[in-house]
């Protein structure tokens, strides 16, 4: 057989520097990793999911520079100096979150698969102010999809929030 | 009303019937889930699969050596190297009558749809894989090949399978009564022609396939995100020809949804672990999206020919249906359109009923079981008619359907037909009465239809939809569990199936607790391996609850005995003066005397080495029961939806929808409600938005969710929902499956609703989705979009 | 759906950018919000051999407002436009097309620049830009131009851009007074691409007629779509009841749309005349509400 066909895999990678969760560190990565598989496979964040690889399903979404994102749309090289959110970020101190605990009371979630998704996407939307109608809990959770629940929980969990003394979802 | 007492199981529980919250949440809400691809595998090399750009060709030659030159490649397999296991997988459910056309785990001389697998290369990761799939170069000779069973059935179409006479892969004609006399002597005969089109089940997380063959045990380790694991590793064990106990089939604690397309048997699934012998080492397969649009079985797509004759009161007097069914390019199993054949008559007193079945080949991704499994469309079948019958009478739809529903008393109510578990069709209990006065005691039938009259005189367009159904659930063969009291003292329930959401670690650690009688967080459930115990079926056709339930039921009970044996010893008492309490077993009255399950373990389980025990001291405490119906069971539950029609854009808004749903006694509402809000949204989804199209030559046209509509928060409005509980007495929990009947009704129910809204214009919605395309072709006539 | 090799330019000022452009031209694609770019390398639809990220470039970061109009640089996102409240207040019928654009996580990424150089037919963006008379700033590494939007889309996913052309800015002249504009859409689902949309914009005049309207869809042709036709039949009337059938069955008539999975050619001709007048009706109400 003829030769191997190569690509220097060296000359493919760049450095990087990044926050994630608090923890600055730097990562040697190939060029076109996206974000999502760089946090899964090189980080070893794997609560963050792929669910469509084409930004429609939203079980990748993330926080990144205090804005929900999908990781899927994103190359790791692009979040050089960024500061990263993910879902093993958030119950900090091992206690869940009013917004996690609201998800288990309600039971908003079901094979769980989506659920970080929604989780950091309701994060970001909670940090803009709280959710007080049925219509905004729905519009906030309208960019990810689940399968499972119906998203009737969901928007019971969302909606439980605000009748408890305007928590956000968000540990102080 | 049928009351749960009957039974007797709830009375004396504690932990049964209860709203509790999961034990899996924890970690799933904090990123600790343990899906397939979130397991720490270590050094696996990575899958991708080349697969067929051809809806049908031959194959003449397939050059991968480019491929394996790619730096990072380790291997390309086509069907060439792969001999020894291209062998027939084999269908689930078949008939004596079907066509049989072989099935292989890689393509070897034809392609007959778009996205079956022709070669597999490893490499050191999906990058790279994906990089040398494009340098993979296959000859292909295209034929002509047919995009739905309308394509198939025509004189002179071409044959999904060369050297077969036809595309039909069975007719099978199912009748009670003597339906054609009572056609031609029905005082009224309506007929009517619907098509539903193919939808996905559209789990988030796609398949998943992991092995490594362990040199040290000699045994083959499959990791797989299958619904039905033992099902999964007695077909690997057939087709590699070894003993079950050479493979363990490992189905990870969290699956990301499963919705049916992962209990069937698929060709990855025999690839990947045989591949990973071949080379010696352990490989992954993660399906990414594309790949589970084009080669992930789907379902739906069927057409009935309908006719109903009845009186002039409405009573039915004969049900004929007549519907074509898309198989796909293979027969993964004819589950589907059986279980089509006989949920056509639902809930009512049908004297003569004409059920048959043309199933159909088609160069499209084969079809098989997906939440509803051929029920949502017998239901529009049937449903649809019951509307149509009400409209000719000029009565209210519900009134129809109460003239002709089994009534409390019928049961065991024989159909007469049989169903798809092989026994005849006879439901064990219900109260279709009830449920249809739970929607009429919610919505004011009067006043809607004044509130309906008086919007349509604004240009607004209101309807209501009814759909009711009975839905066989809890099949056979057989379904296990294992109970054990550990040595340190706690109960392990391991269950055989493998869930994708539905909760089975909590809702079992009450089943179980119950039937001990012990602290709830003593018991712990674990699941889906093959190596907890040896036989299972696995999670399907909303069976679990009705199977496993009783099994964990019957061997905490069986295992109870025992503790409490092994205590009577101890304490030197009489079992029946003893109680299981908390951690303890005690003598009633005397709770003081007591011995602890620890202390139970350390005797029975552990033992002092080599030492005898009396004769009548019950050792190693564990119980192993398979629970084995004798039937299905049959859940039964309505749909009503009020819709406000836009018919200038042809948009639907559901306003309300209200949900009454029958499985018997509830183990876990929170659980039970959860599996029937989820089945209500794939039911909109399927109603409004669902379209997996096709061209007439089988080119699959919607593989991204750009294309392809899963309804979202906007979408799905929250139900109403209400329960009937009507314990079913062939079970000692008198429970029935709820995994499905959300999904059920409601294609039937939004189809009626929005043929209400339209009655002003006389419109006719005979397919689905409800597209805006669709309802404005059904109002102004536009013509059909073509594919 | 992984992507191809490339490499990964990510330079930090214009002319960096022009540069690489010139250099790679047809082997590269410009990297900015990535919304619809990295779909289509995961499903390796495209596989640039070089991919420029213009990210880092802080010059194409700002927009401006002010007496003269908008100027919305190239890395301006979709979100940042649409939560600022003079952005709405100048340009409500920017707004609208701005919130109907896909779900927040998109927009917090997506750029609007990138969606009219992306020139999907089917968006919300290119329709509201013709409909605002925009105009497109565009330069290469040896020129500078100035296109009006309706210039610039020329056919389904291609836009008049060069391979060595970068879209720098778009420019929006102010509305005038009276100036009133609304952007409507059918989708499948909320967020969806259109199957049909319009941006509908006038002027009442002081005699509380409708002046210099302006039609355009998405969804219907390969490109947004002027209904010159319709504007000419509304401009100068009082948009009466009489006005808007009228222009509706003009529309459903004179239309000829593009059929594809989604929906009919007929379904388009039909609904595109129902939010035309629905549109235009809208422009009644907003009227009242500016002299409210």
């Amino acid at each position: 057989m003829s030769e191997t066909i190569d690509i220097d895999p060296i000359e493919s990678k760049l450095w990087i520097t990044l926050t994630i969760n608090g923890s600055k560190g730097s990562y040697f990565v190939e060029q076109r990793l996206t974000l999502a598989d760089f946090l899964r496979k090189e980080v070893g964040l794997v609560g963050t999911h792929l669910g469509c690889e084409h930004g429609s399903c939203g079980a990748c979404t993330i926080i990144m520079d205090d804005k929900a994102v999908r990781s899927c749309l994103l190359l790791a090289v692009q979040a050089d100096g960024a500061s990263i959110e993910t879902v093993e970020g958030l119950a900090r101190d091992g206690a869940l979150t009013p917004l996690q605990e609201a998800f288990r009371a309600h039971h908003a979630l079901q094979c769980g698969y989506c659920t970080s998704g929604f989780l950091l996407s309701l994060v970001a939307r909670l940090r803009e102010g709280p959710i007080e109608t049925e219509a905004e809990a729905r519009e906030s959770l309208s960019g990810n999809i689940c399968r499972c629940t119906g998203y009737t929980g969901m928007v019971s969990a969302l909606l439980s929030l605000s009748n408890s003394n305007g928590e956000d979802g968000e540990k102080p | 009303m049928t009351r749960t007492s009957d039974i007797g199981v709830m009375d004396k529980t504690r932990n049964i019937g209860i709203a509790m919250t999961r034990r899996e949440d924890e970690r799933l809400l904090t990123g600790g889930g343990r899906f397939l691809d979130d397991l720490p595998f270590g050094d696996f090399y990575e899958a991708a699969i080349l697969r067929s750009n051809y809806p049908h060709a031959r194959i003449l030659a397939v050059n991968t050596d480019a491929a394996k030159r790619l730096n990072g490649v380790i291997a390309v397999f086509t069907a060439n190297e792969l001999g020894p296991i291209l062998k027939d997988l084999p269908p689930k459910v078949v008939h004596p009558k079907l066509n049989y056309q072989v099935r292989l785990a890689i393509a070897k001389e034809y392609v007959r749809y778009i996205g079956e697998p022709i070669a597999v290369v490893v490499a050191e990761n999906r990058y790279i894989a994906e990089d040398a799939l494009e340098l993979i170069e296959v000859d292909y000779e295209p034929l002509g090949s047919v995009g739905s069973t309308a394509e198939a059935l025509k004189v002179g179409a071409p044959l999904v399978h060369v050297g077969s006479e036809t595309n039909v892969a069975v007719h099978i004609i199912q009748q009670a009564g003597d339906p054609e006399a009572a056609l031609k002597t029905a005082p009224h005969v309506l007929s009517e022609t619907f098509e539903v089109t193919r939808g996905g089940g559209h789990s988030i997380e796609g398949r998943a396939v992991a092995a490594r063959f362990d040199e040290v045990t000699r045994q083959l380790i499959v990791w797989d995100n299958t619904q039905a694991p033992h099902y999964v590793r007695q077909m690997l064990a057939t087709i590699y020809e070894v003993g079950e106990d050479e493979i363990r089939l490992i189905a990870p604690a969290d699956i990301g949804g499963g919705f049916g397309p992962k209990a069937q048997f698929y060709g990855e699934e025999v690839l990947i672990p045989w591949i990973a012998m071949e080379i010696k080492h352990a490989v992954k397969w993660i399906e990414d999206r594309w790949e589970n649009f084009v080669s992930a079985t789907m379902e739906r797509s069927q057409t009935h020919r309908v006719e109903v004759g009845f009186d002039e009161d409405g009573h039915l007097l004969v049900l004929k249906d007549v519907f074509e069914h898309d198989q796909g390019a293979y027969c993964v199993g004819l589950q589907v359109p059986t279980i089509t054949m006989s949920t056509l008559p639902g809930p009512y007193v049908i004297p003569n009923i004409h059920s048959e079945l043309i199933a159909c080949y088609t160069n499209i991704v084969p079809t098989s079981s997906l939440r509803g499994a051929g029920r949502p469309q017998a239901v529009v079948a049937m449903e649809r008619m019951m509307d149509r019958i009400a409209e000719h009478l000029g009565i209210e739809a519900s009134e129809v359907r109460r003239r002709n529903l089994i009534q409390p008393d019928q049961f065991p109510y024989a159909v007469g037909l049989t169903f798809r578990d092989g026994s005849p069709l006879t439901y064990d209990s219900g109260n279709y009465p009830e449920l249809l006065d739970g929607v009429l005691s919610r919505i004011d039938l009067k006043a809607f239809r004044g509130e309906q009259a008086a919007a349509r005189k604004t240009g607004k367009f209101l309807g209501l939809g009814l759909a009711m159904f009975v839905e066989g659930t809890g099949i056979g063969p057989y379904e296990g569990a294992r109970v054990r009291l550990t040595n340190r003292g706690r109960v392990l329930v391991s269950l055989a199936a493998s869930p994708q959401g539905q909760g089975y670690e909590t809702v079992y650690a009450q089943v179980a607790a119950d039937a001990l009688g012990c602290d709830i967080g003593l018991v712990e459930v674990r699941h889906g391996d093959t190596s907890f115990i040896p036989y299972g079926q696995g999670t399907f056709a909303s069976r679990i609850t009705a199977t496993v339930g009783p099994a964990v039921w019957e061997a905490s009970g069986e295992l109870r005995a025992d503790i409490i044996s092994v205590a009577a010893s101890l304490l030197k008492t009489d079992v029946g003066g003893l109680d299981l309490r908390g951690d303890a077993v005690e003598v009633v009255g005397d709770p003081e005397k007591r011995v602890t399950l620890a202390d139970i373990a350390s005797i029975a389980n552990v033992g002092r080495h080599g030492m005898s025990v009396p004769r009548d001291l019950p050792v190693a405490i564990e119980r192993t029961s398979y629970f084995k119906p004798t039937q299905a069971v049959y859940s039964s539950g309505i749909s009503a939806v009020i819709v406000s029609v836009d018919v200038e854009t042809g948009k639907i808004e559901i306003i309300r929808s209200i949900l009454g749903h029958d499985c018997g006694n509830v183990l876990n509402p929170l659980l039970v409600e959860g599996q029937i809000l989820g089945g209500h949204a794939h039911g909109i989804g399927n109603a409004i938005y669902e379209e997996a199209k096709y061209s007439r030559d089988g080119q699959p046209q919607a593989v991204s969710y750009l294309d392809y509509a899963l309804p979202t928060a906007m979408e799905v409005p929250t139900p109403e929902l209400f329960h009937v509980i009507s314990p079913s007495p062939l079970n000692p929990l008198g429970v029935k499956g709820s995994g499905e009947g959300g999904t059920i009704p409601l294609p039937a129910s939004v189809a009626n609703a929005v043929e209400d809204a339209l009655r002003p214009f006389g419109a006719r919605i005979c397919e689905l989705p409800l597209t805006p395309q669709r309802v404005l072709a059904a109002v102004y006539g536009l013509p059909k979009l073509e594919s | 759906m992984k992507p191809s090799r490339f490499t990964y330019h990510a330079p930090t000022d214009l002319d960096e950018v022009l540069d690489l452009l010139a250099k790679y031209g047809d082997e590269a694609k410009v990297l900015a919000g990535g919304q619809s770019l990295i779909p289509m390398l995961n499903f390796r639809l495209l596989a640039p051999a070089h991919l420029i990220d213009i990210n880092r470039v802080s010059e194409l970061r700002n927009y401006l407002l002010d007496d003269s109009g908008l100027n919305v640089g190239a890395l301006v996102r979709h979100r940042e436009l649409e939560t600022s409240p003079e952005v709405e207040l100048a340009y409500p019928i920017l707004h609208e097309g701005l919130t109907n654009i896909a779900h927040v996580q998109i927009r917090n990424r997506g750029t609007v620049c990138g969606s009219l150089a992306h020139a999907d037919s089917a968006a919300e963006l290119p329709s509201i830009m013709v409909a605002l008379d925009a105009s497109m700033n565009v330069r290469s590494q040896s020129s500078q131009r100035s296109v009006r939007a309706e210039e610039f889309f020329r056919f389904h996913l291609t836009s008049d851009l060069d391979s060595s052309e970068l879209l720098v800015s778009v420019d929006i002249p102010a509305l005038g007074t009276g100036t009133v504009g609304v952007f409507d859409e059918i989708t499948r689902r909320k967020g969806d691409f259109a199957l049909v949309g319009a941006a509908v914009l006038g002027t009442w005049d002081s005699g509380g007629k409708i002046q210099d309207c302006r039609i355009v869809c998405s969804g219907v042709a390969p490109t947004p779509l002027r209904l010159r036709e319709a504007e000419q039949f509304v401009s100068g009337t009082d948009l009466s009841d009489d006005v808007l059938v009228g222009v509706q069955q003009l529309v459903m008539e004179s239309l000829e749309p593009t059929e594809d999975i989604h929906t009919s050619a007929e379904y388009r001709k039909k609904v595109t005349g129902v939010i035309v007048r629905r549109g235009l009706a809208r422009l009644t109400d907003q009227r009242r509400a500016i002299h409210v």
